[in-house]
């Protein structure tokens, strides 16, 4: 890799249950357009466009890259359709990032999207397939028993997984663009909320968001020329592991551990919990972010919980997970990943507002998708790499 | 840059139908030859990049089940495009410039056998203006195919000679599932489906799979006695709808083998992505191809087209002709969406 990269701009949607207001193409030209007027660009600033979302199968568009050229401007220049699972967004990221590191482009936006409310992402995550067993569960289905399987293995107490719904919820009060803003958020308010899929309740679920967000990624010249502070990419890893295998532990993935040692070499991080300031990390079940605690090594296998019921990973705790108020706030699914890279980079520019964690210099951007065996990560710095 | 060189190119035995076997299934054979014309063992390469459609077996992550066919234990370096898997194998050459893996496998797969094809790629137009009015593919293909017959003053004879030349090409090609000798007499016999295009203007309806293998540099001399070095690489994209677009030309391919330097030297052979024999005459024109290059040897995707993975083919068939000494310069397109909506070119050179 020759070049730097930075992320120089970022916009958000304000996400909700259904953006009725505007049409697939209004919604991510609207993300796109805040992050150019961050970066201080316009459209013709940008040599190609990556977009990354969940299948198409949510909208009903095949290959919508063809149908968003006009609008993201990328008529006369080469466009990228990413699509990885839940950790699409994040992968987009990184295909992008490429595009810089090695020189090719000198500006890349990025752009990902869920338009949920055109379809059903229950039934569209739910389609059997030939020759496999029907999971007509959705997501949840798919995850409740690699929950049950983390609290038996670590003993964790029954209540982890509410402290981190109602503390992820708190955190969106301070995000403007969350989609759920629960100001009467407590424990109570989550005990007491429908089981959804033991032991998942309601509210221990994220939401089914319409929403996009945006980049705008500049090699070492671009960065310097931009108004606000960048954020400079430090270390970028993919990995998969496979759907079906019986080595598999899908409680504790092979594929994240290793996606997460890659990223955290590369920028030199050795203690993710001491070394980073903060992190965005996929947390769609609350009982995610204990299990990714560990996956990801911010403590011992078995730990995880602890981390969270001391308050560690709190806005006011040493290592904040998810200061923007998470997966669990706001999931427009394709965009989520990207989300969680774009509040890693805003946390590192000084640009996350109230939700600014302080002094954060260094921050991990997470995304997973499929059944946990689809990662994306990268370790955004204040600093140049 | 970095060189980077395909070192290995398979692709399955296409067929109109194949009900007998799944995506993973039709892959494993291809990703197994190509590994082994290689010689490199499935832990030994550093990424994996492939390209598919989920409308086209009708559920969502069909790309998921089929990384069983690469078997990725231990956990590997992967990523997908929902775009033909000729922009995998741009993905994987970008990859390939970061530096710290030096071979890539690229694969592409489709059953087009298993739906409506013409009907889902309806799917792909703006879903708000254009898509409820179900104009299906061979539909805008034919918009295209007249807006060009009326500006250059060809006519349905130049289209049949181009079918004719590509099911001569085909007939050496056992991959290929339309071939053979026929002129443009009797093609011109049969009557039209949708006006100007006959069915022998369409591409057949095909299930396959094609694995490309690339390596940068010295990996790829050891690998290759001759590789197909990927001397340029673009692609560019054109506006969605076919109203402010010239249809008689491909502005987005021109561009892209501009940036890919296509005409910076002579051109041996060419293989482009023209699914309807029109798209070929307007695609020769935009690459700005002379008569003395040969054109779609393999027969092209008149003869075997393969969604998903007939772009990749092209790179494939151009690069083993290069290495088999078929030719020193050969250029290598790909096309996506409506209308060439889409386009990749690729420039690859013997050493």
């Amino acid at each position: 890799m020759s070049e730097r990269c930075a992320v120089v701009g970022v916009g958000q949607t304000k996400h909700k249950s259904a953006r009725t207001d505007v049409s697939i193409a209004g919604l991510v030209r609207e993300a796109a357009r805040k992050a150019l007027d961050d970066a201080e660009m316009d459209w013709s600033d940008v040599d190609a466009v990556v977009i990354g979302k969940a299948p198409d199968m949510f909208e009903g568009v095949v290959m919508p890259e063809l149908y968003l050229a006009d609008a993201l401007g990328a008529v006369g220049k080469p466009m990228m359709r990413v699509h990885t699972a839940g950790s699409v967004g994040g992968s987009t990221a990184l295909v992008a990032t490429g595009l810089v590191q090695a020189g090719i482009h000198e500006r890349v936006l990025v752009a990902a999207f869920e338009k949920q409310s055109e379809s059903d992402a229950m039934w569209a995550l739910t389609v059997s397939q030939p020759f496999s067993a029907p999971l007509v569960a959705g997501a949840g289905g798919y995850f409740a028993p690699l929950i049950r399987g983390y609290m038996r293995r670590s003993g964790a107490p029954d209540h982890i997984g509410m402290l981190v719904a109602v503390k992820d919820r708190k955190n969106a009060l301070r995000n403007p663009n969350a989609h759920l803003h629960l100001h009467d958020i407590d424990m109570k308010m989550v005990e007491e909320s429908p089981m959804l899929w033991e032991p998942l309740r309601y509210l221990e679920t994220c939401p089914s968001s319409d929403g996009a967000c945006a980049i705008v990624l500049g090699n070492e010249a671009t960065a310097a020329k931009v108004p606000r502070r960048p954020a400079w990419i430090h270390g970028t890893a993919m990995r998969s592991e496979p759907t079906m295998f019986a080595g598999r532990d899908q409680v504790n993935p092979q594929a994240g551990k290793d996606c997460a040692a890659d990223v955290f070499r590369q920028a030199g991080v050795t203690d993710p919990r001491r070394d980073l300031d903060c992190a965005e990390v996929y947390v769609p079940f609350s009982w995610y972010e204990p299990m990714w605690l560990e996956n990801l090594g911010f403590c011992a296998d078995g730990d995880g919980w602890k981390l969270t019921e001391s308050g560690a990973t709190a806005f006011d705790g040493d290592i904040p997970w998810n200061p923007s108020g998470g997966v669990l706030s706001s999931n427009p699914i394709g965009a989520s990943g990207l989300i969680r890279f774009a509040e890693a980079a805003q946390q590192v520019r000084g640009e996350a507002g109230d939700y600014q964690v302080d002094g954060a210099r260094r921050a991990l951007g997470h995304a997973y998708g499929g059944g946990s065996q689809f990662f994306a990560m990268w370790v955004v710095g204040s600093d140049k790499p | 840059m970095t060189d980077v060189a395909v070192v290995a190119f398979a692709q399955s035995k296409h067929v109109a139908a194949d009900p007998n076997r799944n995506e993973v299934e039709m892959l494993m054979p291809v990703v197994a030859e190509a590994l082994e014309q290689a010689g490199l063992e499935r832990e030994e390469i550093g990424f994996v990049c492939s390209g598919s459609c989920d409308y086209l077996l009708g559920v969502p992550f069909s790309f998921v089940t089929a990384l069983d066919a690469i078997g990725a234990w231990p956990p590997i370096r992967e990523s997908h495009v929902e775009q033909d898997a000729a922009w995998a194998l741009y993905e994987a050459w970008v990859r390939l410039q970061h530096g710290d893996v030096d071979t890539a496998l690229v694969y592409g797969f489709g059953k087009s056998s298993l739906g409506d094809l013409h009907e889902i790629m309806t799917l792909q137009l703006d879903p708000y203006y254009l898509e409820p009015l179900w104009p299906d593919m061979v539909s805008m293909a034919a918009l295209q195919a007249r807006a060009y017959l009326d500006a250059t003053g060809k006519t349905e004879r130049d289209l049949a000679e181009v079918v004719v030349r590509s099911r001569a090409a085909a007939a050496s090609n056992p991959n290929a599932i339309v071939a053979g000798t026929t002129t443009a007499d009797a093609l011109l016999k049969e009557q039209t489906t949708i006006a100007p295009l006959r069915t022998s203007d369409c591409p057949p309806i095909t299930d396959g799979a094609a694995v490309v293998i690339l390596a940068t540099a010295d990996r790829a001399r050891a690998i290759s006695e001759r590789p197909a070095w990927i001397r340029g690489i673009d692609h560019r994209i054109e506006a969605h709808s076919i109203g402010v677009r010239d249809l008689a030309t491909s502005r987005s391919t021109a561009l892209a083998a501009g940036r890919a330097g296509a005409a910076d030297d002579k051109v041996d052979l060419a293989e482009m992505h023209a699914q309807f024999s029109h798209e070929e005459l307007i695609v020769r024109d935009a690459l700005g191809l002379d008569d003395s290059a040969t054109v779609n040897p393999s027969g092209g995707p008149l003869a075997a087209n393969p969604v998903m993975a007939t772009g990749l083919i092209r790179i494939g068939e151009a690069a083993s002709r290069i290495s088999a000494g078929g030719g020193d310069r050969a250029v290598a397109h790909a096309s996506s969406g409506p209308c060439l909506q889409h386009n990749l070119v690729a420039v690859l050179e013997g050493e």
